[in-house]
């Protein structure tokens, strides 16, 4: 699905190398987490796979089946299926949660060639799915993520990925500032999103979101490499002795 | 002296060979003393203060520049409203394409026909509004109008009335130099709504005098456009009365000059007078002025100024806003916002926000900004799969929302933001 290789990454403004060489293969319906300290370049790794402007690209390749997607705008990784879950996700005001919504749901259908969705089909669907992540026909009107608590906009992060159905879709530390009860809820959404075609990269700080959304694989990341990988124990680990013993061990 | 001189001259050249226009003694007299007022105050040059940001020499030349017409494939504006439709073609009233100007609640004249009447209500409005705006800030274009003014309506509302008069003014002649001016009086407790729409001339010279009696609403929306060339100086005069209101909207599309000077003074209690507009241009060409000056003379009042513009490529908006209250306009809410969205460096905004305020117990607050567009917004649309054009459209249109949520009918307000995303994707 998702193929990274030898990925260098540089801030455009500055002379500071950010991804010093990330590999990272993730196959078909699975998914990986992504652990580490502040600063080691996760967040670095989600925007630039997501195209956004700031970073300069040095040396290696991303692809999502097959396609290579650092030749490619935003919106054509949206297109082919990438989705980034924002950290921070953007207020807009001025657009409704909405037209947002519809709009980027049917810039994407065009961008594939297929026909449009009518009015009552979205209307349908988006109802559906917001009700399953308790999400009030008041924050679909209201414009997008203005005034929405920190919980209404991870939630509103989830049904815009329910929406678009994307092959890959990278969690940017989506349990950050969520309460116990709002990260279950965020979870149980990304978890009825889990299907065969679909893979995930989860990003975070702590095991608990890891309790919820079980990964296949786990990843530590520092300074700009994936430094370690396994199975969900090396989350554990990581809850349970930081990262100072796995950094020592790798150095 | 120098300056004098030039406005001397000014005045000379573009009052010489100029006959006004023959009606009854009032109107007659009116137009006199407005001709003597454009006479003492001399017309605007670059040089005055008040137009600063904007060269009239385009408004007040003796010979008028030419304005190619605009085509596209639009339909006309407000077409699915009922409405009251009259027509001007380059400044001449188009009876044929006009609906019939009997109306429930409603009283409309031509101009000419109101004038040429030895008694008329309108002897109380026509120039004399505008007499009233030219203190403290002078406007001898609007002078100019009420002495010249060829053609127009007259309207008196008595009722509530639902259905819209629209004011469609088309420009077919490349050379047109119209001055039109229209009288609106809204009596105790009635009700109307004034639409203006089209782009009218290669210049125009237009006056909006209103006169809302106690307890009476007035709703103007204007759409100005979209041809490319076309020049524009507007006057609108409003003299609101106690527990009344007054509400006006304008959208601008294009034009390489438009001035449009909103002057409302409050005189009775509990009233509530709101301005805004909205405009978008394109290129270096294009430069929109909104001048607004809003007196408040009456306790309890509400006043609000809201203004949007986006520009880009080199375009240049000005905004130059008052709010005065004077001793005793005690409980004012007065609000002034105005805004630009630069699309690029070479646009630009100028803004000069006034408050000048002679009362104790007053809330006033204003605000200007220039920015671009959010580029955090940009890419979060942008990594939904929104194309980057489309995403700054959106963005564009909602930076514009809260001018066109001034609109109170929703009808109107949905048919311009439909007109606003053809010019957006478009790109004129």
């Amino acid at each position: 699905m998702l193929e990274i290789k030898d990925l260098h990454v540089k801030l455009e403004e500055e002379d500071k190398q950010i991804l010093k060489g990330v590999d990272l293969t993730i196959e078909p319906g699975s998914v990986h987490a992504i652990m580490g300290p502040n600063g080691s370049g996760k967040s670095t790794l989600s925007y630039v796979l997501s195209g956004k402007d700031g970073y300069e690209v040095t040396n290696g390749e991303a692809s999502l089946e097959g396609a290579d997607l650092l030749d490619m705008d935003p919106e054509e990784r949206a297109a082919v299926g990438l989705f980034l879950a924002f950290q921070y996700p953007v207020e807009i005001p001025g657009v409704g949660n909405m037209t947002f919504l519809r709009t980027a749901v049917n810039a994407q259908r065009k961008a594939r060639g297929e026909e449009e969705l009518s009015a009552a089909d979205f209307l349908k669907e988006v109802r559906a799915k917001a009700k399953s992540l308790k999400i009030d026909a008041d924050m679909l009107k209201r414009p997008v993520n203005v005034g929405f608590s920190g919980g209404e906009k991870k939630r509103n992060e989830i049904l815009q990925m329910a929406m678009l159905e994307p092959k890959m879709c990278i969690l940017d530390e989506t349990d950050s500032g969520l309460d116990v009860d709002a990260m279950k809820l965020v979870a149980e959404g990304v978890n009825a999103l889990r299907s065969t075609g679909r893979s995930f990269l989860v990003i975070t700080h702590y095991q608990r979101l890891l309790d919820h959304i079980k990964p296949d694989v786990v990843h530590i990341m520092a300074d700009g490499k994936i430094v370690k990988s396994g199975g969900p124990e090396l989350a554990l680990e990581v809850e349970n002795n930081g990262y100072a013993d796995i950094l020592a061990e790798v150095a | 002296m120098a300056l004098a001189k030039l406005k001397a001259d000014t005045t000379a050249a573009r009052l010489s060979g100029v006959s006004l226009p023959d009606g009854a003694g009032w109107a007659n007299a009116a137009r006199a003393d407005a001709l003597a007022r454009v006479q003492q105050m001399g017309l605007p040059t670059k040089r005055d203060e008040y137009w600063k940001y904007t060269d009239p020499a385009s408004l007040t030349a003796a010979d008028p520049p030419t304005a190619a017409l605009f085509h596209n494939d639009e339909g006309p504006l407000f077409d699915a409203v009922d409405r009251v439709r009259i027509v001007f073609v380059d400044g001449v009233f188009d009876a044929a394409a006009s609906d019939d100007l009997s109306a429930e609640g409603l009283e409309i004249e031509r101009l000419v026909d109101a004038t040429a009447r030895d008694i008329h209500w309108a002897k109380d409005v026509y120039g004399v509004l505008e007499a009233r705006g030219q203190v403290p800030v002078e406007r001898p274009l609007a002078a100019l109008n009420t002495a010249m003014a060829t053609d127009g309506v007259v309207i008196r509302a008595t009722g509530k009335v639902t259905k819209p008069v629209n004011l469609i003014y088309l420009h077919k002649d490349v050379a047109s130099d119209v001055t039109l001016h229209n009288v609106v009086k809204v009596e105790a407790g009635a009700d109307m709504t004034l639409l203006e729409t089209g782009p009218a001339a290669a210049r125009f010279s237009k006056s909006l005098e209103v006169e809302v009696a106690d307890g009476g609403a007035f709703h103007h929306v204007r759409a100005q456009g979209r041809d490319h060339e076309r020049r524009a100086v507007t006057h609108c005069f409003a003299k609101i009365g106690a527990e009344s209101t007054f509400k006006s909207f304008t959208l601008t599309f294009n034009g390489v000059l438009t001035r449009n000077e909103c002057v409302l003074e409050i005189v009775g209690d509990d009233a509530v007078a709101h301005v805004a507009g909205a405009c978008v241009g394109d290129g270096r060409d294009f430069h929109h002025d909104d001048t607004v000056f809003v007196t408040h003379d009456a306790v309890n009042c509400e006043s609000r100024q809201v203004f949007k513009k986006v520009l880009r490529n080199g375009a240049t908006g000005v905004f130059q806003g008052k709010i005065l209250v004077k001793a005793g306009a005690q409980k004012t809410d007065g609000y002034q916002i105005s805004q630009s969205l630069l699309l690029d460096e070479d646009s630009q905004f100028l803004a000069k926000p006034e408050l000048e305020i002679y009362a104790d117990d007053v809330a006033c607050s204003h605000g200007s900004t220039s920015g671009a567009i959010d580029e955090d917004a940009l890419f979060y649309l942008r990594s939904r799969g929104v194309p980057e054009q489309e995403a700054q459209n959106l963005l564009t249109l909602a930076f514009l929302a809260e001018a066109l949520e001034e609109i109170e009918n929703d009808a109107l307000a949905d048919d311009l933001r439909d007109r606003l995303e053809g010019w957006l994707s478009r790109h004129s």
